[in-house]
């Protein structure tokens, strides 16, 4: 039933595409303003395809959502008004640098929790290596005797 | 030290259960931030009299249902016969938001296939789509007397859908 779902679901997905294709990607005069478009695209992500950012997608939702982008942006707002204009409508899944909260606290810290992890474990193996090193008088005194010609 | 030996194996045991949980989810299945918000406020003109209206306002008082649809949109036709039905039962009064599409396909659509809205309303270039945070359609919003949204549900509507979590959520919100 999920295959199924899914099967449909990318069906839909190529159909909204072919829907979007033939529209020619419309650019904002100024170049600067352009720049500042696909900038900020590329750190929202395309609702349809989801592993894409607005910047990569030629999803029709996608366009028309960069239009979005650049028309707001070009009127004057600034790049915080318009990611809380997306994330009004579609949560803080469309952010790629999602914004630290309690439920996001573990993704925030999770690499630095790791790398401590691993710090840890590491002093704590070199340390044990270090004291199986030591010999003892007594195994002194037997290499000694080993050693003699 | 004899447990030392298992610890591969309890490692493994972990990951497998938690990749087996992840696999059970649905990342496809935005969270939608509309839940307790009042729905998005819209003049939209209607799909069989285009020189009539609907505003989101006009229904307040009652549950709704707010279903987005469009005729090029192959998982619509599989809640379709569901819509038709529960339209058919009285069930709940649901108004139909024609997403991007053609108003001449969409009326053919309804009329090839039944008509399970109360309205139809027009969204030629899916803006108001955009103000509830559409992704893929169909898409259906449960919205309460108030106007406030209290469920989203991404996905054609099926009847375990319905008896789940909607039928549940329009029985508590009635009273």
């Amino acid at each position: 039933m999920n295959a199924l779902r899914a099967l449909l679901l990318c069906i839909a997905c190529a159909a909204s595409v072919a829907h979007a294709a033939g529209a020619a990607p419309d650019l904002a005069a100024d170049p600067a303003l352009e720049a500042r478009v696909n900038r900020l695209a590329a750190e929202l992500r395309c609702l349809v395809c989801q592993n894409q950012s607005l910047a990569d997608s030629n999803a029709a939702l996608a366009l028309q959502l960069k239009a979005q982008v650049r028309e707001q942006l070009g009127s004057g707002r600034s790049e915080d008004q318009v990611i809380d204009y997306m994330t009004a409508r579609y949560g803080d899944f469309v952010l790629y640098r999602p914004p630290l909260r309690a439920s996001t606290a573990l993704l925030w810290a999770g690499p630095a929790l790791l790398v401590l992890g691993g710090i840890g474990a590491l002093a704590v193996s070199l340390r044990r290596r270090a004291s199986q090193a030591e010999l003892s008088d007594d195994d002194r005194a037997r290499a000694a005797a080993l050693l003699e010609p | 030290m004899r447990l030392r030996g298992f610890l591969p194996l309890a490692l493994f045991a972990l990951l497998a259960v938690v990749l087996g949980v992840g696999l059970t989810l649905n990342p496809r299945e935005v969270p939608s931030p509309f839940i307790g918000k009042p729905a998005p406020a819209f003049t939209l003109p209607q799909l069989h009299d285009p020189a009539r209206t609907l505003a989101a306002a006009e229904m307040k008082g009652q549950v709704w249902l707010l279903n987005v649809w469009a005729s090029w949109c192959a998982p619509c036709r599989e809640e379709h016969p569901l819509l038709v039905s529960l339209a058919r039962e009285q069930q709940v009064p649901i108004v139909g938001l024609n997403y991007k599409d053609d108003p001449r396909d969409a009326q053919e659509w309804l009329l090839r296939l039944g008509d399970p809205y109360r309205v139809s309303i027009v969204d030629r270039d899916g803006g108001v789509g955009i103000d509830y945070g559409v992704y893929g359609v169909p898409e259906t919003f449960v919205i309460d007397q108030a106007g406030v949204v209290r469920l989203k549900h991404v996905g054609p509507l099926t009847q375990d859908v319905w008896t789940r979590k909607v039928q549940p959520l329009l029985l508590a919100l009635r009273g």
